[in-house]
């Protein structure tokens, strides 16, 4: 009789403890290689460079102008990147769009050709803004198109997302073409942590604060993803919280993009394997999603310095190919789990 | 109660619901039977502010609910359209929980746990609240989405199709639940049916539609006649007494 009452309520426990346990993983790792990200590079930081220079030293310097500021922004970039992408497929009810499936990052970049164009000399701050409100109209226009495709269709959304960023793209890419812009807009985009500095990443701090908003949030989004008749039916403003959400993609996308350049694959691979493990409950997703992003992009930035060590290469390339590795294997695993 | 006056919804110049004024809320199970198309659902989209009327006037509890805030109405009023396709993989626990949220606004108080408990004990789902909804067989789904709606502890509870998709089993179950949901906790359930019988053993008043026009409204005996089925449906209904009890036949 006893072990009977004790087995239904021993599987959720175990269950817990294993999130917990990978929870703290997360966390010794996000850590772990955070320290590491410090001490990679061509110059001599170490931890004993440090401690026999103090505080005047070059190895100082060195860590307060360009190690530290890097490794923030990278971490930003990684948490901030995994929730735009986990909002987003809220607001679609889709797991297969993020900013670059959608045509946001797209309309984005289309935005800081624009900036390039005519203003050249705007501060970052007016870039990122320009990026922003780019990056909004770019969620409205999805949201618009794919009210036509239907919820059950899980493979065309994103299908539809890549046809119109791939429409946007075309149009930057002819302009910048025409007006002799497109070498330096290769160089805006590529995904790189290379030139981040103390003074040039300090934006990637709002897309850290979308992180907050997001989490403060997190019911709504939850909600959300029911669907607008549930939503209705439990009291919420639909269109206000799906408001919200665009807001915290757009400005995610353009701070992203600005500062770091485009990380493709991010926003839909960590929000996966996150969903995977606990699911979509959008409180409990946050700090997973943005701990696990962070960590991606610390190890991804870690390896493209390693490499081809002195020299880097471009983290939008080492992203790109495991983020494509592991998204064909959530591909091919959720085909086995549909029937 | 609920009440529409004159309501109308026009698709495409064609009223789908056509000058509908009716009262719900005095019984504790009323069922809304009539052929497909007959305007049901979007009778219950009008009621549950899914869809705006074209014209009329819908009130719960004397708020009108073009103008009160939504948030106020869905601690009076809960609906759960058919069909429900959740992506979200959320656990049973989680959706239920989603249910207090008119009422918690996210954070879980003492006593919005009590209503989850509640919910889930009631709908015998204890062995499955750790589960995905995806994970879970149709009939669990289904009584895992009324649980939900249940925890939303209103007073007016609108279930569109509740049967559908439903084995005989789980059919009878979710019935016998809906009937316990009025007598036990005085909710006051309006379900649309598509099963007459089903309608017939379970329910205090049977509204029936055709057309968008609400074309008859009684007790149940009174609406499982021949002569009225045949009205509503357009094909000959046989009804026999089995039992003591009405029994429509119509299987050809």
């Amino acid at each position: 009789m006893t072990t009977l009452t004790a087995t239904p309520a021993s599987t959720p426990t175990r269950v817990r403890s294993r999130r917990t346990w990978v929870g703290v993983l997360l966390g010794v790792l996000l850590v772990g290689l955070g320290v590491t990200s410090l001490f990679v590079g061509v110059s001599d930081v170490t931890p004993a460079s440090l401690l026999a220079g103090g505080a005047e030293s070059d190895a100082a310097f060195l860590l307060a102008a360009s190690r530290i500021p890097r490794t923030v922004a990278v971490v930003l970039v990684g948490a901030s990147l995994g929730i735009a992408g986990l909002i987003l497929q809220m607001l679609v009810r889709n797991k297969f769009v993020e900013p670059s499936t959608t045509g946001v990052t797209e309309f984005a970049t289309l935005g800081t050709l624009v900036t390039m164009i005519f203003f050249p000399g705007m501060a970052v701050v007016g870039k990122m803004g320009v990026a922003a409100v780019f990056g909004l109209i770019g969620t409205w226009v999805f949201l618009r198109v794919v009210r036509f495709v239907p919820v059950r269709q899980l493979v065309l959304v994103p299908l539809v997302g890549l046809m119109l960023g791939g429409v946007v793209a075309s149009v930057t890419t002819f302009f910048a073409y025409r007006l002799d812009l497109l070498q330096s807009l290769q160089q805006w985009s590529l995904g790189s942590f290379a030139s981040v500095v103390q003074g040039r990443y300090e934006l990637v701090w709002v897309a850290g604060l979308m992180v907050v908003v997001a989490w403060i949030a997190a019911d709504r989004f939850s909600v959300i993803g029911l669907g607008e008749e549930f939503a209705t039916n439990l009291g919420l403003d639909y269109r206000r919280v799906v408001a919200i959400g665009m807001v915290v993609v757009a400005v995610i996308t353009a701070a992203v993009l600005v500062t770091a350049g485009m990380i493709p694959f991010l926003g839909l691979v960590v929000p996966n394997v996150v969903s995977l493990i606990i699911g979509d409950n959008v409180r409990r997703a946050v700090p997973w999603v943005a701990g696990l992003g962070a960590v991606f992009v610390v190890a991804c930035d870690i390896l493209a310095r390693v490499v081809r060590f002195p020299y880097e290469i471009p983290l939008s390339l080492v992203v790109g190919v495991i983020g494509a590795a592991l998204f064909l294997w959530l591909l091919l695993r959720k085909k086995s789990r549909a029937h | 109660m609920i009440t529409l006056e004159g309501v109308t919804k026009r698709y495409g110049g064609q009223a789908v619901v056509d000058d509908v004024s009716i009262t719900f809320g005095s019984e504790g199970v009323t069922s809304l039977i009539g052929p497909n198309g007959a305007g049901k659902s979007t009778l219950f989209g009008l009621v549950g502010r899914l869809i705006t009327p074209d014209a009329g006037r819908l009130a719960v509890d004397g708020m009108d609910v073009a103008t009160t805030p939504s948030a106020q109405l869905a601690t009076v009023l809960a609906v759960l359209r058919q069909d429900n396709q959740v992506a979200a993989r959320l656990t049973v626990q989680d959706l239920v929980e989603f249910g207090r949220f008119p009422h918690s606004r996210g954070r879980l108080t003492v006593v919005d746990r009590e209503h989850v408990e509640r919910a889930i004990s009631y709908l015998d789902l204890g062995p499955f609240r750790q589960r995905f909804l995806d994970e879970l067989s149709g009939g669990q789904r289904q009584r895992a989405f009324i649980a939900m709606v249940l925890a939303q502890d209103t007073k007016y509870v609108l279930l569109d199709e509740p049967l559908n998709n439903l084995d005989l089993r789980h059919m009878t179950e979710i019935m016998r639940l809906v009937r316990q949901m009025a007598d036990d906790l005085g909710k006051r359930v309006v379900t649309v049916l598509h099963d007459i019988n089903f309608a017939a053993t379970w329910s205090d008043r049977i509204v029936a539609m055709r057309d968008g026009a609400v074309v008859a409204d009684a007790a149940a005996r009174d609406i499982m006649r021949p002569e009225v089925l045949a009205a509503v449906y357009d094909t000959s209904v046989d009804v026999r007494e089995i039992d003591g009890r009405p029994v429509a036949l119509y299987y050809g």
